[in-house]
């Protein structure tokens, strides 16, 4: 694309292989900590070369996990983050992509205020609503239950809005065709809007995926009970939770275990959603 | 199939916007209307009512025997082709065949045989497989024209269905919807801004302007009586020349302008009329004299501009293969009293030969079929 200048190309590649470098240090260093035996660690210096435990250690964090520190063991962590971020990514996504239909297709009095007053939700982050969420979630006992650690993160301004932008490019006339053609307002959505949106779609399931597995504040706070903890706050127990110094080779397997959903999810949908972020497609 | 009869219709647009003023129109079972005007007058605004996508502010649309202004486009039994063709992009051509005929619950062995007598009959059949992208603008088209044809509607609405295809295809498909719609005597509401499709295509012309219909009748007949100023200049290309009468009386010669009726203050003349070249002056005919501006090629024909002696008023010429006239030299030109289009210049209507100009507004509206 650009001219093929042999330092302009040093000097790009130099620059690629540092930001790379910097990303991967602290994987690689997670990695190699989760291949050590406990006594490592005690010297104070992260190791730089793996060791020779790497079976025991994830031997011991998936079957065993850590009961002396009151967490459970990994499998059931995953499966709670697993459980949580598929709810709040699905309910999200359907959520999101009925409203976008109803701000753009459809004709109601103070339409363009709510689409204003969903567009101001995107100034609140789920850490400035935390405390009343929390009151109102209490309240309706849904603490330490699935639907607490998912409903509350579940309205989205900016899957609403992207998804808004993207109804508004769809010809209007492929609308009339399916009215013509005898296709009612949801029959439409259905049969047309969604097939339309399927790379934006899958490219936000991506987005929303690792937002809801990288929850951390909110399970924190609303789960007291071990069967619902989730993976990541899983982690933060285990580093804290003994009277001992953490077992940061353990730790660390749950750290790379814990890395290993998101990344498949990136991989298995790498092709849609790379689609969904750079083509639009009509 | 069916009439569509068209009673008084309004369509204003929020913000007192008038897009079309009181058109009634009847239209007879299996006839090809042609809709045809400047963009703005309205004429695809009045497809789409007749469609069902607009609502109707005041009058009745009939469909057949049925009142349909309430009714939604599906019930209306119409099938409609887009200027964009509006294919569904994600199906294949034959689901985009089969979309409507699947929200109608029709058998399913059905439709197979619908879709595929129509890919047959467009010539589509080997693409049934293929995604609208894959296509070309002209096979689009096409499936277009088939999503409607395997329909079997009461009546056909097309949108400028011509319009993003290149001039050669354009030719090519306007010949093949004429055939089609012959063959299958649908009636047929067609909007158009090109005046010459308009009467290639018409059984039946309406001219419309400004949100109403300017004159309504047969291709040839509003070609050879445009019923206005505005008529006259929008049907015919180069388009008509209008001269002022004052100017003929003042400088044209012949024994033609004497024979135009009272209240004509402005005349037209077609570019094809007017011939080049002396004329003996006792004939009944109208003469003229000017300079030539500028000669253009064309092909079979040439257009030449003139500048007429004693006003500069420009006026064009159309005649067969390349002339030898060099420009900045004076001719002289003439056309049959025949030729001459009577306008009144304050009413913009034509004026009739034997009576003085008359014509309310309702008069043109009303069309007679």
């Amino acid at each position: 694309m650009v001219d093929n200048n042999r330092w302009g190309n040093f000097f790009a590649h130099l620059v690629l292989i540092l930001g790379v470098a910097i990303v991967v240090f602290p994987v690689y260093v997670a990695v190699v900590a989760s291949t050590h035996p406990p006594g490592t660690f005690v010297r104070g210096v992260m190791p730089l070369l793996p060791g020779p435990n790497a079976l025991e250690n994830y031997r011991t964090v998936i079957l065993e996990g850590r009961s002396r520190a009151g967490t459970p063991p990994i499998g059931g962590m995953l499966w709670n983050s697993f459980v949580m971020a598929m709810a709040i990514t699905i309910g999200k996504l359907s959520i999101s992509l009925l409203s976008a239909f109803a701000i753009v297709y459809f004709r109601f009095p103070f339409r363009i205020f709510f689409f204003w007053v969903i567009f101001l939700t995107l100034m609140l982050p789920v850490e400035v609503r935390i405390v009343p969420t929390f009151e109102v979630v209490a309240n309706l006992g849904m603490l330490n239950s699935f639907a607490g650690l998912s409903i509350p993160l579940i309205a989205s301004a900016t899957a609403t809005f992207l998804f808004r932008q993207f109804f508004m490019t769809v010809p209007e006339e492929l609308m009339e065709a399916a009215r013509v053609d005898g296709a009612g307002p949801m029959k439409f959505f259905k049969d047309i809007l969604l097939p339309l949106s399927i790379t934006n779609i899958a490219a936000l399931f991506v987005i929303m995926f690792i937002y809801g597995w990288n929850q951390y504040l909110w399970p924190l706070l609303i789960t007291t009970d071990p069967n619902y903890y989730t993976i990541v706050m899983g982690i933060q127990r285990m580093v804290t939770g003994g009277d001992s110094e953490p077992l940061w080779h353990l730790v660390m397997a749950t750290v790379v275990l814990a890395a290993l959903p998101p990344i498949l999810v990136i991989l298995f949908m790498q092709r849609l959603f790379v689609k969904g972020l750079t083509e639009t497609e009509k | 199939m069916a009439s569509i009869t068209m009673d008084d219709l309004h369509k204003v647009y929020a913000g007192n916007v008038k897009a079309v003023t009181g058109v009634s129109l009847d239209i007879a079972d299996g006839e090809l209307i042609v809709l045809v005007g400047p963009s703005g007058c309205g004429k695809s605004t009045l497809l789409r009512m007749v469609a069902g996508l607009e609502t109707i502010t005041e009058g009745t649309l009939k469909i057949g025997e049925r009142v349909v202004n309430n009714l939604e486009p599906a019930e209306r039994d119409i099938a409609m082709v887009f200027q964009n063709y509006a294919l569904y992009p994600h199906m294949t051509v034959y689901n985009n065949l089969a979309y409507g005929l699947r929200n109608r619950r029709i058998p399913k062995d059905d439709i197979e045989r619908r879709v595929r007598e129509a890919a047959e009959m467009l010539e589509i059949a080997a693409f049934l497989d293929r995604k609208p992208r894959q296509l070309s603008g002209g096979q689009r088209q096409r499936v277009a024209m088939g999503r409607a044809l395997v329909r079997e509607p009461e009546a056909f609405l097309f949108d400028e269905p011509l319009s993003n295809l290149d001039a050669k295809l354009r030719v090519q498909m306007r010949v093949e919807i004429r055939q089609l719609q012959k063959r299958l005597g649908t009636t047929s509401l067609y909007v158009t801004h090109d005046q010459l499709e308009a009467l290639t295509l018409a059984d039946r012309l309406v001219v419309l302007n400004g949100g109403v219909i300017e004159q309504v009748g047969t291709p040839m007949d509003v070609y050879r009586k445009p019923a206005s100023v505005f008529v006259a200049g929008f049907i015919g290309s180069p388009a008509m020349n209008m001269l002022p009468m004052a100017y003929l009386r003042e400088k044209g010669g012949g024994a033609a302008v004497g024979h135009l009726p009272e209240g004509t203050d402005l005349v037209g003349i077609r570019p094809d009329d007017l011939i080049v070249g002396a004329v003996d002056p006792a004939a009944d005919a109208l003469v003229l004299n000017g300079t030539v501006v500028l000669v253009e090629p064309a092909g079979a024909e040439s257009h030449i501009y003139l500048s007429l002696a004693g006003s500069k008023q420009p006026i064009t010429v159309r005649i067969a293969g390349l002339p030898e006239l060099a420009e900045g030299s004076d001719v002289q030109i003439h056309a049959a009293r025949e030729a001459l289009h009577p306008f009144n210049e304050e009413t913009g209507r034509r004026v009739a030969s034997s009576a003085p100009a008359s014509g309310s507004r309702t008069d043109r509206v009303h069309s007679t079929s």
